[in-house]
């Protein structure tokens, strides 16, 4: 008995590291190679730390704009999947029993149909209505803006709804009828009274629904028309060539969730402790101490060591150089190369010349330690002088700073059983 | 404050869908009553007290308030406010806030606002406690601020949902003078449900008792307990021994029963069933345990039983003597406490009497149950 | 009776919040949901016309897109239009291994940490969870074609340790496409599960390990059919958007090996054929529907079950 348990406590150990090096390990790697000044994100073979990748991306134009782009089609499809998926989660507490059943499969059915098709019926039926209406094929039907807020908020506004059904059933109607008894008006009683109970789920939906449509991809590659979006940006990149600019940004987008989940994590831990003592929450948060702020709470010692490591990080890459690395790593190369050079003429010679610029690791199969291609060393050349480097690490924050406020509730643990 | 303004239910039916909640009632409510709509959970009060408040219009009939027909006005277009029996407190919003929503709704000013919520805390005793939230009060507490709340709003009439129905029971006895207090305070009209008729009786100026959406009887609360109009009433409202039977004989008021058990008793009948109760009929005869005594010998009479004692408890006030008659006829006798020991032991076997005033005769009808 | 419930209705939230609530409600069932299907279906039996043309006297009603994907071009020789049939078998078949593989991963963690009575480091397990599923899917799928590419770590890796002479292409084996999917859907796995899980009463594990059950027929027998509900929806909503994916085939898919919605896309986007296209669109959302449908019948599962 006693050697089963075991058995099953090792397993499950095992097992735990497995899934969870299968579910991080991707983005760590990934965020690794954007250190590395190698033109492929790659991890191995390492050429020299870098913090150039960082200043490629804020210097790419249609990132800048595909960022903007994202933003005005989140903002105003935010506004519409929250108000429409409020009403329907309004409307489904009150509709006639039986056709809620209908109804509710009606609403959540955005959920379940592809991406795709969604896309593409948008497209179509707006292209329908601008052709019946007689317009021209640049009116305001066509705006690619449009279209992606209406064809993302189909789906969208469902998980809104969602979040709203569930906050609603904790609802009393008391509420709203004693507000209308004290001779308040239906729209003075949403207001003052139903409103303020659903303003945490609408924080929630508000999140969620930025997201979903920060990062949808299928329902948007075929309605955004002129106004691509960051996800169809970094789309484009990755199908027609990769390089570690988009480590970059996937390595800023993966610091600030990991450091919105620990904030959040951390005041989540907070008014638990707060609880737990039978203190009201606000005598805590006014009055704790640092080392009892840390006791007991795993998530704050988290945070306090990632927003070191940050900063650090930050600092090092004010004041590091690559240069002469790098330059140590290039004469390298080049007497590398040399050599090579040499041997491939050899070769040349024997057989016929082949086509080099295939891969960049051509020539890396057959030895680990030999980093390059030669064509690879024309790609190190374009690193380009240090007054890139110094001003690269001040900016990560900078760009992604309008949206923290508006990361702000997504691990609310409220959100994560709806959102699948 | 207003004084007194009545409210009439006219031949009002409230039906959802087959089922009828509320059935052809007809009230008449003075002007500054407390009025008390009194039954089991399920009997249509409730259904009532929204239509008078206008959550929902009556499928027949007419709704008057001060004489004015209220069908198909909003709650926020009436002259009305309900205490809910859940309270209904806005727990976002601070006491003095809840108390001053219904000039909030008005646009009232906020300096405006806190001078009334100040007058009304006064009022009810909780000075001090205006920036609390609800959730921060005690039960009683709570109660007063939405009683508070609905008085901020100058009502007409106030309606009450069962509001006692949450505290313990030493607090609901002193709620109980305290609702009282200030309703001949303000001098406005109450309309009060509950299931509970020590609360009905206590309060109430007039009291209906209701059952299955049907009124049985509109009355003063003496009258319902001492002249109840139909068995239901008789058996809900306080507790009876019920004795089935046929009329046997009926003269001045008053009928002699044969009971199926304990052979013939004398009743008087009802003044609802005067006229109506004929020899022959089905009748059930009421009488309540206080009502009946110990005798001193059994002369016989039409008002004597014979039973014998099961057993007897002392419950403080009075002892309450368990008997069975015969064939096993169970009845229950209550004593008052008079400092004597009247803790009798099983077995005994008592002659009991009662003024034949005090028991009622009525038709065979549905009793309530337990 | 129907004119009572509108009036009901608007008794209940007065006439501009009843408007309101309908006028939104309305237009997201009707303009956003409905209309855009029936127009995709519509235009899906029409020809393939030039813009100026539509409307006109040539365009008809035809099941000619639809032939289309089942017989190929006229013409075709081989009778069937065995390319697109082939995707579109393959992108089935592929989504329901890529489900039951999430299954498979998935099960014990959402067990574990459903059965593990809360405390930070489960709340930390839960962050890491979710963690990834904020990233961008894209880049997500960028992950792990470093990771699986020519020169990617598990390649350098076991060049490294001397296990493979020659880099295995794992794109073109599709291994890196389905850990990319697994990948993407772990969440909308685990979360209906554990939901479910979470609710199970622990002392009904221990009352069947007190009579006597090992740990297999615990979960074959109690725990299992208690999850159903929370399985049945996991594996509908992975199955779905593995089907429905488009981002992971374009980035991860071998050269040789198309998903059924790269096939849209082409005709959307580099053929120009948008009536075709919605056909093979309507093909989709049709197989879809049919499929959650028999899922949930043969699992007697609720839509209300979905969404949780």
């Amino acid at each position: 008995m006693k050697s089963e348990s075991l058995l099953i406590r090792v397993g499950l150990v095992i097992y735990l590291v497995l899934f969870f090096t299968y579910l991080l390990g991707p983005l760590f790697l990934m965020s690794i190679t954007a250190f590395n000044s190698a033109s492929f994100p790659q991890v191995t073979p390492w050429e020299v730390l870098s913090f150039e990748w960082f200043s490629v991306l804020f210097n790419d134009q249609r990132i800048i704009s595909g960022i903007t782009n994202s933003l005005i089609v989140g903002f105003f499809t935010v506004i519409l999947s929250v108000t429409i998926g409020l009403a329907g989660a309004l409307m489904l507490t009150q509709i006639w029993p039986k056709i809620r059943a209908t109804f509710y499969t009606i609403i959540i059915a955005p959920i379940l149909i592809p991406g795709v098709v969604l896309g593409i019926s948008t497209l179509v039926f707006w292209d329908r209505v601008n052709v019946m209406l007689g317009f021209s094929n640049d009116s305001f039907l066509h705006n690619g803006i449009l279209l992606t807020v209406l064809g993302q908020s189909t789906f969208i506004a469902s998980y809104c709804m969602l979040v709203f059904v569930a906050r609603l059933q904790r609802y009393d109607v008391g509420l709203t009828e004693a507000a209308l008894d004290l001779g308040a008006t239906h729209v003075q009683a949403f207001r003052k009274i139903q409103l303020p109970f659903l303003a945490p789920a609408m924080g929630s939906a508000a999140v969620l629904a930025f997201l979903a449509s920060f990062e949808n991809y299928n329902t948007t590659t075929f309605t955004f028309q002129k106004y691509p979006t960051l996800t169809i940006e970094l789309a484009q990149k990755v199908r027609y060539g990769i390089n570690p600019s988009i480590a970059a940004l996937a390595f800023i987008i993966v610091c600030l969730t990991i450091f919105f989940a620990l904030l959040h994590e951390v005041k989540n831990r907070r008014a638990q402790l707060a609880i737990a003592n039978g203190a009201p929450i606000g005598a805590v948060s006014n009055g704790f101490t640092m080392p009892k702020f840390f006791t007991g709470n795993p998530a704050a010692v988290s945070l306090a060591v990632f927003v070191v490591a940050v900063v650090a990080t930050i600092g090092i890459s004010r004041v590091y150089d690559p240069e002469p690395a790098k330059a140590v790593l290039l004469k390298e190369k080049r007497a590398e190369q040399a050599l090579r050079i040499e041997a491939l003429q050899n070769r040349m010679r024997e057989k016929r010349l082949k086509k080099l610029y295939k891969g960049p690791d051509i020539f890396g199969s057959g030895n680990s330690k030999v980093p390059q291609a030669p064509s690879k060393i024309g790609a190190g050349g374009v690193f380009n002088p240090s007054n890139l480097d110094s001003a690269s690490p001040a900016k990560p924050e900078t760009p992604q700073s309008p949206g923290k406020g508006t990361f702000g509730n997504v691990f609310d643990p409220g959100n994560l059983n709806n959102d699948n | 404050m207003s004084s007194g303004v009545g409210v009439d239910l006219e031949n009002m039916w409230i039906k959802f869908g087959d089922f009828v909640a509320v059935r052809d009632a007809n009230v008449n409510i003075k002007g500054g009553d407390f009025f008390s709509f009194l039954g089991p959970s399920g009997c249509g009060k409730t259904t009532i007290l929204r239509a008078v408040s206008g959550f929902l219009d009556p499928s027949e009939g007419n709704i008057l308030i001060g004489g004015k027909n209220m069908v198909g006005k909003g709650p926020n277009e009436r002259p009305t406010a309900l205490i809910f029996q859940n309270l209904a407190l806005f727990p976002l919003m601070k006491v003095w806030e809840n108390i001053t929503f219904s000039m909030e709704v008005r646009g009232a000013g906020r300096a405006e606002r806190q001078k009334r919520a100040d007058e009304l805390l006064e009022m009810i005793a909780l000075p001090d406690q205006c920036d609390k939230l609800p959730s921060e009060l005690s039960g009683g507490q709570k109660q007063r601020v939405a009683i508070a709340r609905a008085l901020c709003a100058q009502p007409d009439v106030l309606l009450l949902d069962e509001p006692l129905s949450a505290l313990d029971l030493k607090l609901r006895q002193h709620m109980r003078t305290e609702l009282r207090e200030i309703q001949q305070r303000v001098g406005i009209t109450f309309i009060y449900i509950t299931h509970d008729q020590g609360e009905a009786l206590t309060m109430s100026d007039s009291v209906a008792v209701m059952r299955e959406g049907t009124i049985d009887q509109i009355a003063k609360g003496k009258s319902i307990y001492d002249d109840p109009s139909t068995a239901f009433v008789a058996s809900f409202v306080g507790e009876n021994n019920v004795f089935r039977g046929k009329v046997n004989s009926i003269t001045n008021g008053h009928a002699i029963i044969s009971t199926n058990r304990s052979g013939e008793l004398r009743a008087r009948v009802s003044s609802a069933a005067s006229g109506t109760l004929k020899v022959g009929d089905d009748s059930m005869m009421f009488i309540r345990p206080e009502a009946l005594n110990i005798a001193e010998k059994n002369s016989d009479t039409h008002n004597n039983i014979v039973a014998k004692v099961r057993h007897s408890e002392f419950e403080g006030q009075s002892y309450n003597v368990f008997l069975e008659g015969s064939e096993g006829k169970e009845m229950k006798m209550a004593l008052i406490n008079r400092g004597e020991a009247r803790l009798y032991d099983p077995g005994v076997e008592l002659v009991l009497e009662y003024d034949a005033n005090q028991a009622v005769a009525l038709p065979a009808g549905e009793l309530a149950s337990e | 009776m129907k004119k009572g419930i509108l009036e009901e209705y608007f008794r209940r939230n007065g006439k501009l919040m009843g408007w309101g609530l309908l006028l939104a409600v309305g237009f997201w069932v009707v303009v956003l949901i409905i209309l855009p299907q029936i127009s995709m279906l519509d235009f899906s039996f029409r020809n393939h016309l030039p813009p100026p043309e539509i409307g006109g006297p040539k365009d008809t009603y035809t099941l000619a897109n639809y032939q289309y994907l089942i017989f190929g071009a006229q013409g075709n020789e081989e009778g069937y239009n065995k390319v697109d049939l082939l995707v579109f078998v393959r992108t089935l078949v592929a989504a329901a291994f890529v489900t039951i593989l999430d299954l498979l991963l998935c099960y014990p963690i959402a067990y574990y940490l459903g059965q593990s009575k809360g405390g930070g480091y489960v709340r930390i397990l839960v962050l890491l969870l979710i963690i990834p599923y904020w990233i961008n899917e894209i880049l997500r799928a960028f992950a792990f074609r470093i990771i699986f590419g020519d020169s990617g770590v598990i390649n350098e890796f076991m060049l490294l340790f001397g296990l493979i002479d020659s880099p295995v292409d794992f794109i073109r084996a599709n291994i890196a496409l389905y850990a990319g999917l697994g990948y993407a859907y772990i969440l909308l796995m685990i979360f209906p599960i554990y939901n479910v899980i979470e609710s199970l009463d622990r002392n009904q594990i221990e009352a069947a390990r007190d009579m006597g059950a090992s740990w297999t027929m615990i979960h074959r027998r109690v725990v299992i059919p208690y999850a159903k509900p929370g399985i049945s929806s996991g594996c509908t909503m992975v199955f779905m958007l593995s089907a429905g994916a488009l981002a992971a085939p374009q980035i991860l898919g071998g050269p040789s090996s198309l998903w059924f919605t790269q096939l849209i896309y082409q005709w959307f986007n580099q053929g120009g054929n948008w009536t075709q296209g919605s056909a093979y669109a309507v093909v989709l959302l049709v197989t879809c529907i049919i499929i959650v449908l028999s899922v949930m019948r043969l699992f007697k599962v609720n839509m209300g079950d979905i969404g949780k």
